[in-house]
């Protein structure tokens, strides 16, 4: 009854083709976005909430991986989703940016942060350029391949190349202290409202550029190619964009990942394993949906929390200590069955289901 | 020149093991055009099965009977709960799917048999001929070309199967035309159970051999991946390119680590196999022995 | 409105155009060409080559041998897109639509060689690139008024039935505003209203945008009527060429329908 567009009449297309085209999808936007930006912080510096919730843990351990992992779907999703390239190789770009991010703060004096994010995003657009380029001849599963063929080597290359990580052993590298702008970012609170920031901003442009005829000519390539083309769609050009704004996404996800959330990282933290885990976040939360990338990255982000957290109040509760390695096996298990389960019930994902969710709230309560 | 020989008859012979991990994927390819993610972990699977088994004492033969059971049963359920839902579904979410099922059997066998490395003795010696050594002077594992005579074994047994027996000729039909299989009534569920079993049986044998080598451990299900470059080079349909994409892959990234691998830093066979792959798809994308398409519209 | 049939110079000169793929002959020697405000068909049995022409036409196939000529400028190899831009714009056989798009999407890939704005003003999607979506918006929402399906805007294009499916693909052509519209089969399939609702569209086209169309089809009542001239095509060769009524009474294009008495 109150999720209803009854009486909102459109009599401009600019309307129509507004972010938000339903007034209570606006309201709603703007009330979770109060209580991200300052109903969140405010709560965690009230003492008498404080003293009940684990702030720092929600932050550095929940919240900032999350949004670190909408923004690497967000890239993969760009590319896999929208212009329908696969990928396997998500965290060998995310790896690219936050050794790029690395380097550009150690050798540049005086060099602002943002701008090494941007510039950490740059180099991983460039390297998505170049093993981008095989899928201007081949298609589909040959081309998971030479992604796959980008995951290896530029693991390897972060591992072999000492300049890369300043000579370090096995490349590990300490991201330096996070100052933007003058200000230390130097509290789980403070890390969390600039990688709020900075999602919310990369979503945003994200968005725009799906709706518009970047994001056209992406699903276009991604329904039918040789159509697209016939369309006038330039296969390069496109296919090629995808890459780069996709990597480029990653990259500054890396950057993130290693200067707000890990603070230390190494290159074998990029392994295959991390981008599976990209890839599960698209397909669970919604393959070619801006939304689906974040409900996905929850999802995955709190699932093996939630396995963990259950698994130590049975122990309390019973008194019984399972055996090692359980919960992590049961996880991989339930990973492996519920990507089969949606691609089997809802290939669309978790983003779907919230769509269908909400198409049922506009007949509520009348259904005819 | 004689260290050459080495390094390239060491290199194949683990191309042996590639050739066989590639030819279950073309095999279920063949029957249902799924590229198969998960062999690198049915291989990991069936061979932990079978340590499993003789850890709790079982006889060999008999752990090896239990284990091909676990991958009929593994067939069946595959079959059931994830081909055939999926069915007239894009490749690449079937591909998708059975990154999905490599997780979910990675998980059940570490969680029934637990994570840790065991070892595998099947009876032969993993030491250098004596008779070659003395002769040449070159070093060849006996192990290695006794794992090469089974894994031929195999592929004849195969060969056999397909040409020979009524299943194995409707398997080769299902592969040529779906359409026309099923109107000359042959059940196509019935057969991708049959293929994915018969896949199960190739990763046992492949497990068995490469866990013996090396040890029955997680790292099995990384084969899957070296597969990936094998078949890009031989091609997803082709039993003769399986096997001979996994020779040139085992060989040159055993020639390019020792050869090329001092200059840039050594472990290049992670990615090297995928650069050749990738190079030779640029040039051919059909593989060494397909057939190229046309794109109608 | 009616800018008036006037047929006029060629605007498509099709030149000994021989194809083959390995060694199956599609096309031999075809020679032709399109007038401005012509419409055009092509007809012939299955395998006659109809299609391949199509695709050589607008740049998916390119001829082993001849030559095709746009607006007076002679090309060899034009990729598909080239073709789009300048000025050809086509439909499928089997449709070729983007399935996971609405039918407003749709219709607007069909303007997307004419927007200008790059990814970054796209991403802000503030000035220029708004106002330019705007713009294209109000050019399809044209389209879609004078194709008559302004109550599916908004619906996925694989919930429509056929028929509408084949509107909605004619819509993202005539988004283009090409000059040359290439229709392959626009009727295959249809019931006759459907018929005779495309056939309505097809002359409304011609008339009052003033695209030259070239036309395949297999129903002999619509080409009779709406085409200006016929080419036959058979086994890949031209084996008439002219008004409906000269080839109607063509004795070689009898023979290629009806089959020849040895």
């Amino acid at each position: 009854m109150l999720y209803r567009e009854a009486g909102q009449f459109k009599t401009t297309y600019a309307a129509d083709q507004q972010l938000f085209p339903i007034r209570q999808d606006r309201i709603g936007m703007a009330i979770l976005l109060a209580v991200v930006f300052v109903g969140v912080p405010v709560a965690a510096a009230t003492p008498a909430l404080a003293g009940m919730i684990d702030f720092n843990y929600w932050f550095s351990g929940v919240l900032i991986p999350f949004l670190i992992f909408s923004l690497a779907a967000l890239g993969l999703n760009i590319l896999t989703g929208y212009a329908g390239q696969l990928s396997l190789g998500s965290a060998a770009f995310m790896a690219v940016g936050a050794f790029a991010a690395y380097n550009f703060e150690l050798r540049v004096p005086g060099m602002p942060m943002l701008a090494s994010f941007i510039l950490a995003g740059v180099v991983a657009a460039l390297i998505g350029i170049v093993f981008g380029l095989p899928s201007l001849r081949i298609k589909g599963f040959y081309l998971a391949v030479a992604t796959l063929a980008a995951q290896f080597f530029v693991v390897w290359a972060l591992t072999k190349f000492g300049w890369l990580s300043n000579y370090s052993s096995s490349g590990v590298i300490t991201a330096q202290k996070l100052v933007v702008f003058g200000y230390a970012v130097d509290t789980p609170v403070k890390r969390y409202l600039l990688v709020l920031a900075i999602v919310s901003v990369m979503a945003l442009a994200a968005k725009n550029m799906v709706r518009s005829s970047i994001g056209r000519a992406w699903m276009a390539v991604r329904d039918m190619d040789v159509a697209a083309e016939v369309v006038g769609i330039p296969m390069v050009k496109t296919k090629l964009l995808a890459f780069a704004i996709s990597s480029f996404y990653c990259g500054v996800a890396g950057a993130l990942y290693a200067f707000a959330y890990l603070g230390t990282v190494e290159p074998a933290g990029f392994e295959l394993e991390l981008s599976f885990r990209i890839l599960f976040m698209i397909i669970i939360g919604g393959v070619g949906s801006i939304l689906g990338s974040f409900l996905g990255a929850g999802f995955i982000v709190l699932l093996p929390i939630f396995m963990d957290l259950s698994a130590a109040s049975i122990e309390r509760s019973f008194g019984l200590a399972l055996p090692a390695g359980l919960v992590s096996n049961l996880t991989l298990i339930l990973f492996g069955a519920l990507i089969v389960f949606f691609l089997v019930v809802e290939p669309l994902g978790l983003a779907r289901l919230w769509q269908i969710a909400k198409e049922k709230l506009r007949l509520w309560p009348f259904p005819h | 020149m004689q260290f050459f020989f080495e390094v390239l008859i060491g290199g194949l012979l683990a191309g042996v093991m590639y050739s066989l991990v590639a030819l279950g994927f073309v095999l279920i390819y063949k029957a249902s055009g799924v590229f198969n993610f998960a062999q690198g972990a049915m291989v990991f699977f069936a061979a932990l099965t079978t340590v499993g088994f003789i850890s709790m004492g079982a006889p060999f033969w008999l752990a090896v009977a239990l284990a091909l059971l676990a991958m009929a049963a593994l067939a069946f359920f595959t079959e059931r709960l994830v081909l055939r839902p999926l069915v007239n579904q894009p490749q690449i979410t079937l591909f998708m799917a059975t990154i999905g099922l490599a997780f979910f059997i990675e998980g059940i066998a570490q969680l029934t048999w637990g994570a840790q490395v065991h070892a595998l003795d099947l009876g032969i010696a993993d030491e250098p001929i004596e008779w070659l050594m003395g002769n040449t002077g070159m070093n060849i594992s006996k192990f290695d070309l006794v794992a090469s005579g089974i894994a031929a074994a195999l592929v004849a047994v195969l060969a056999v199967f397909f040409n020979k027996t009524r299943t194995g000729r409707a398997l080769r039909a299902v592969a040529d035309d779906h359409q026309a299989a099923l109107a000359v009534g042959i059940s196509l569920h019935r057969i991708w159970v049959i293929v994915w079993m018969v896949a199960g049986f190739v990763a046992l044998v492949t497990g068995l051999l490469w866990g013996a080598r090396n040890g029955v451990q997680f790292a099995l299900t990384f084969l899957a991946l070296k597969a990936l470059p094998v078949l890009i080079l031989g091609g997803f349909e082709s039993i003769a390119g399986a096997i001979v994409g996994g020779l040139i892959v085992g060989a040159s990234e055993k020639l390019a680590e020792v050869y090329i691998g001092p200059h840039v830093g050594g472990g290049i066979e992670s990615w090297f196999p995928y650069a050749l792959a990738l190079a030779f798809l640029l040039i051919r994308p059909e593989g060494l022995f397909g057939e190229r398409r046309i794109d109608r519209v | 409105m009616t800018a008036g049939r006037k047929i006029g110079r060629p605007i498509l000169e099709i030149d000994g155009v021989s194809l083959a793929f390995g060694g199956v002959v599609a096309l031999q020697g075809v020679s032709f060409d399109v007038r401005e405000h012509e419409i055009r068909a092509i007809i012939g049995p299955n395998g006659a080559g109809k299609s391949s022409m199509l695709n050589v036409i607008n740049g998916v196939y390119h001829p082993q041998q001849g030559t095709v000529a746009f607006k007076g400028r002679r090309r060899r190899n034009v990729d598909p897109h080239e073709a789009a831009q300048q000025g050809i714009a086509r439909t499928f056989q089997n449709i070729a639509l983007f399935r996971g798009m609405t039918v407003l999407d749709n219709i607007m890939t069909g303007r997307n060689l004419k927007m200008k704005s790059n990814f970054l003003q796209q991403a802000v999607y503030w000035g220029a690139a708004k106002r330019e979506e705007l713009e294209h918006r109000a050019k399809v929402e044209a389209v879609i008024d004078f194709l008559e399906i302004q109550h599916i805007r908004k619906t996925p294009v694989g919930r429509l039935p056929y028929g509408l499916q084949k509107r909605v693909e004619l819509a993202r052509a005539l988004a283009a505003e090409p000059e040359l519209l290439l229709l392959d089969e626009p009727m295959a399939g249809m019931n006759l209203e459907e018929k005779q609702d495309m056939s309505r569209f097809v002359l409304d086209v011609n008339d009052q945008m003033g695209t030259s169309i070239v036309l395949i089809e297999h129903d002999m009542s619509v080409v009779m009527d709406l085409s200006d001239r016929v080419v036959v095509l058979d086994y890949g060769r031209k084996i008439a060429d002219g008004t409906p009524d000269e080839v109607r009474n063509n004795r070689g294009v009898i023979d290629a329908y009806l089959g020849v008495a040895h």
